[in-house]
């Protein structure tokens, strides 16, 4: 009964969909504020079925239904709960119900909190919102339903692919979705301004808090997701220019790129219909990511489908909503009033360089991502496009937009001084150079970019500080004058500092791993020790450990250092004999921002067993690094001038005022 | 400065960075792709020795031999010919007789293949997508990985 009542449920938001998706346009064209006024109650309507929908499948889930196919195919009743219910979006039917689910999330976020947008942006934004729900609603009833019954119900399901049980897949996939599918708004209210034909800056303030959300969102959601590679894999790599990896990428890599142009927009009045091309590009590169993994053409662990309908399906509303959104853009976009000129050495100069530098690097990841299966489909050759490629091309290109990025905050808007700028920088580029020269000393053979790289981050970091101490006057005016400063700065302005700083902690630990990185292929019987990095790690002994639907294979290695014991490490192999599968489990020692990483490999007849070992120095930083452009982001988010209807800033002191 | 100075430093400026961009594509796609073989594409194709390749295809199965310090020894093989392989390192938990493989590499001078990566496979179902194909196109593909019991109930809506 219950997952009838889910199936209902979706054909219901379907049809809500429809209406919401072409009466209120209508009304906007005729003006009429009542059918204008239907797109928020249906907007939280289609919502609320949608959510009836899911919470039913995912009771099928919880009570082990095995009488429908997706609970039977990738479910087992001895699953722990939490598994159970992640279980859910586990699979491809479950997981695009679950894009749905948050695509009607912020249609409804919008008809809630929207109500200070003029009644025709928010009636033209709320249909095309519900014109892409409608869209992938039809695609999950035509071709993959997760509501069908088995006639006879089996006794035991067939347990989640063991890769994917892990505490990992609880949080990434919802929060890559909430980022992906977040691009969503920008682009209904993109083309809810082409529709209208007339943009303004209130446009961009109205955009730049949806676009912040999402960014915030797909930050973490990659950010975890390369975690979790890092740590479930067993070898230690984060990031693998995967396809899968590029396709969430991509549209970050264009949101940040609009989240800086909508600044401009919103300041100066400029740059905007560059601001609705990137709005339109982002979501179409998420649709583009969700084609690449849902249908299939790449078969990875995260290609759960390999239906070919699907596929087409998929393409088909690939090209209807990219084309069409492309087409309208063509059509349209000569109405939208040209903001005007401005100088190239000014705020907005540095931001257009910024924008230049993240569309262009994100180029060179959509070649490196399609041309193999361009290639493939037109003469039939098979290449791999890997690492080396977009260490060569990303790269070069990321390094310089670096070096441009504490001199952005630091221009004034219309027109900047270039020379004073790189007078305040000089601080930044000291410590850059004089990081890079320690580097270089006390790090002996490693490869020569390394260092330069190293400097390039500390130079970004402390270009970000230095950008706060201008803003406060920090060692100008005395202490006191600084720190009121400091509270009275907008939030934003901490945000962009943050988010620059986040950005430089990355690389740091990129660079730390990537380059100084140790790793030791070993096979050792109990007793014997491993030495790696100043650490020595003795093999003590192997165990088994029972758990709910898998065992494990323990070795406990106790690890030294001088002498000195500093822990035990306890990585393992664990078997699910539900798949008779194995899936090696890292065991991973922090010291300070630097790890150790030991996994298993097979075990011999005679008891000794092949272990892996890496020393990853400040690979840490890498992630808290993300974390620290998100706290940024959502510093900035809480700005008191993105809270749409929030009253004017009271004139206050002029000490008060940003220094903008 | 005037308008068209300022639209001509933006226009220029794109371009160079543009150009820039597709230079070091283009280099890149010159230096840092690996065409996929299977033995056979090796064989007829006379891949040199040094060039790397990606290899793939199934394990032989009997063929794997384990050495002093990691090494392993086994065969690839497509059904129509077989190219013995050599690496040293962990294998992935999917690495099995039978199963398909895709290695990384170059040959040597005596026709062995020296493989510095072996890719994991995800799950027992999965076959790297090329692999499935050159099977399928060469008739040995086994069917197995699609036969789960649960889906003959597919086509029974409720």
């Amino acid at each position: 009964m219950i997952p009838e009542l889910g199936h209902y449920a979706l054909v219901l938001a379907f049809a809500i969909g429809v209406v919401q998706g072409f009466v209120p346009l209508y009304g906007a064209r005729r003006d009429d504020p009542v059918l204008m006024g239907t797109a928020g109650p249906t907007a939280v309507a289609q919502f609320a079925f949608i959510a009836m929908s899911f919470a039913a499948l995912t009771a099928s889930y919880v009570g082990s239904d095995f009488s429908v196919v997706n609970v039977f195919e990738n479910s087992h009743s001895l699953k722990p709960l939490i598994y159970k219910i992640t279980g859910v979006w586990g699979n491809h039917e479950g997981s695009m119900l679950l894009w749905v689910l948050i695509l009607a999330l912020f249609g409804a976020l919008v008809a809630l909190f929207g109500g200070n947008l003029p009644a025709k942006l928010r009636a033209n934004v709320l249909a095309v919102q519900s014109w892409i729900a409608v869209a992938f609603i039809l695609f999950i009833l035509t071709t993959s339903n997760p509501f069908l019954r088995i006639a006879q119900a089996p006794a035991e399901g067939r347990d989640l692919n063991p890769l994917l049980q892990d505490p990992g897949l609880a949080i990434h996939p919802p929060l890559l979705y909430v980022g992906y599918v977040g691009l969503s708004i920008s682009f209904s209210f993109a083309i809810a301004a082409l529709i209208e034909g007339r943009i303004d800056a209130a446009w961009a303030r109205w955009v730049r808090p949806w676009t912040l959300l999402a960014w915030i969102f797909l930050t973490l959601g990659i950010s975890m997701g390369s975690y979790w590679a890092y740590y479930t894999l067993g070898w230690g790599g984060w990031w693998f220019w995967d396809p899968v990896e590029n396709a969430s990428f991509m549209p970050w890599l264009i949101a940040t790129a609009l989240l800086h142009s909508a600044v401009v927009m919103e300041k100066r009045d400029a740059l905007k219909v560059w601001t609705v091309l990137l709005a339109i590009l982002a979501f179409s590169l998420s649709l583009i990511g969700t084609f690449l993994v849902r249908s299939g053409v790449l078969t990875s662990v995260h290609a759960f489908a390999t239906d070919p309908t699907r596929g087409v399906f998929i393409l088909v509303l690939l090209v209807v909503f990219i084309g069409g959104a492309l087409a309208l853009f063509a059509w349209r976009a000569p109405l939208l009033k040209q903001g005007g000129l401005f100088a190239p050495v000014s705020r907005e100069g540095a931001l257009v360089l910024n924008n230049l530098f993240l569309v262009t690097a994100c180029g060179t990841v959509f070649v490196g991502t399609l041309y193999p299966l361009a290639l493939e489909a037109l003469t039939g050759e098979k290449i791999s496009v890997g690492a080396p490629f977009f260490n060569a091309t990303f790269g070069p290109l990321f390094l310089i937009l670096l070096l441009a990025v504490p001199f952005g905050p630091l221009l004034a808007w219309k027109r900047g001084d270039l020379a004073g700028v790189a007078q305040r920088l000089m601080v930044a580029a000291g410590v850059g150079l004089v990081v890079m020269a320690g580097t270089f000393a006390t790090v002996r053979g490693g490869p020569v970019l390394a260092p330069f790289v190293i400097g390039i981050a500390a130079y970004v970091i402390v270009g970000a500080l230095i950008d706060l101490c201008e803003r406060t006057a920090l060692f100008r005016a005395p202490l006191r004058t600084a720190l009121s400063r400091a509270a009275g700065l907008p939030r934003s302005a901490w945000g962009t500092m943050l988010a620059h700083l986040g950005l430089g902690v990355t690389l740091l630990g990129v660079v730390g791993e990537t380059q100084f990185s140790s790793e030791l292929v070993a096979q050792v019987k109990p007793g014997q020790t491993i030495s790696l990095a100043g650490y020595d790690l003795r093999f003590d002994r192997m165990g088994t450990v029972p758990g709910p639907n898998y065992r494990d294979l323990v070795g406990q290695f106790t690890v030294q250092r001088r002498g000195e014991v500093v822990g035990v490490m306890a990585p393992s192999k664990r078997t699910f004999p539900s798949r008779s599968t194995t899936r090696t489990e890292a065991a991973l020692m922090g010291r300070g921002f630097s790890q150790l990483y030991l996994s298993l490999g097979d075990a011999a007849p005679d008891g000794a067993i092949a272990v892996r070992l890496y020393h990853k120095p400040l690979v840490l930083l890498i992630w808290l690094g993300t974390i620290v452009m998100v706290i940024g982001g959502a510093l900035s988010l809480t700005d008191r001038r993105l809270r749409v209807g929030a009253p004017k800033p009271a004139k206050g002191k002029p000490a008060m005022q940003p220094a903008e | 400065m005037t308008r068209k100075q300022r639209r001509l430093v933006l226009i220029g400026s794109s371009l160079a960075v543009l150009v820039l961009a597709v230079g070091l594509v283009l280099t890149a796609l010159k230096d840092s792709i690996v065409f996929f073989n299977s033995p056979t594409d090796v064989i007829e194709k006379q891949v040199a020795p040094g060039a790397r390749i990606r290899l793939g295809g199934l394990v032989k199965e009997g063929s794997i031999a384990r050495g002093e310090n990691l090494q392993v020894r086994f065969a690839v093989t497509d059904g129509r010919h077989t190219i013995p392989v050599t690496y040293t390192g962990l294998l992935p938990d999917l690495f099995r007789e039978g199963q398909g493989v895709v290695t990384e590499g170059a040959l040597d001078g005596t026709g062995t293949f020296k493989a510095d990566s072996v890719l994991a496979k995800h799950d027992e179902n999965y076959m790297p997508r090329e692999v499935a194909e050159r099977l399928k196109q060469q008739g040995h593909w086994r069917d197995d990985a699609q036969k789960k019991p649960g889906t003959a109930g597919k086509g029974s809506t409720p």
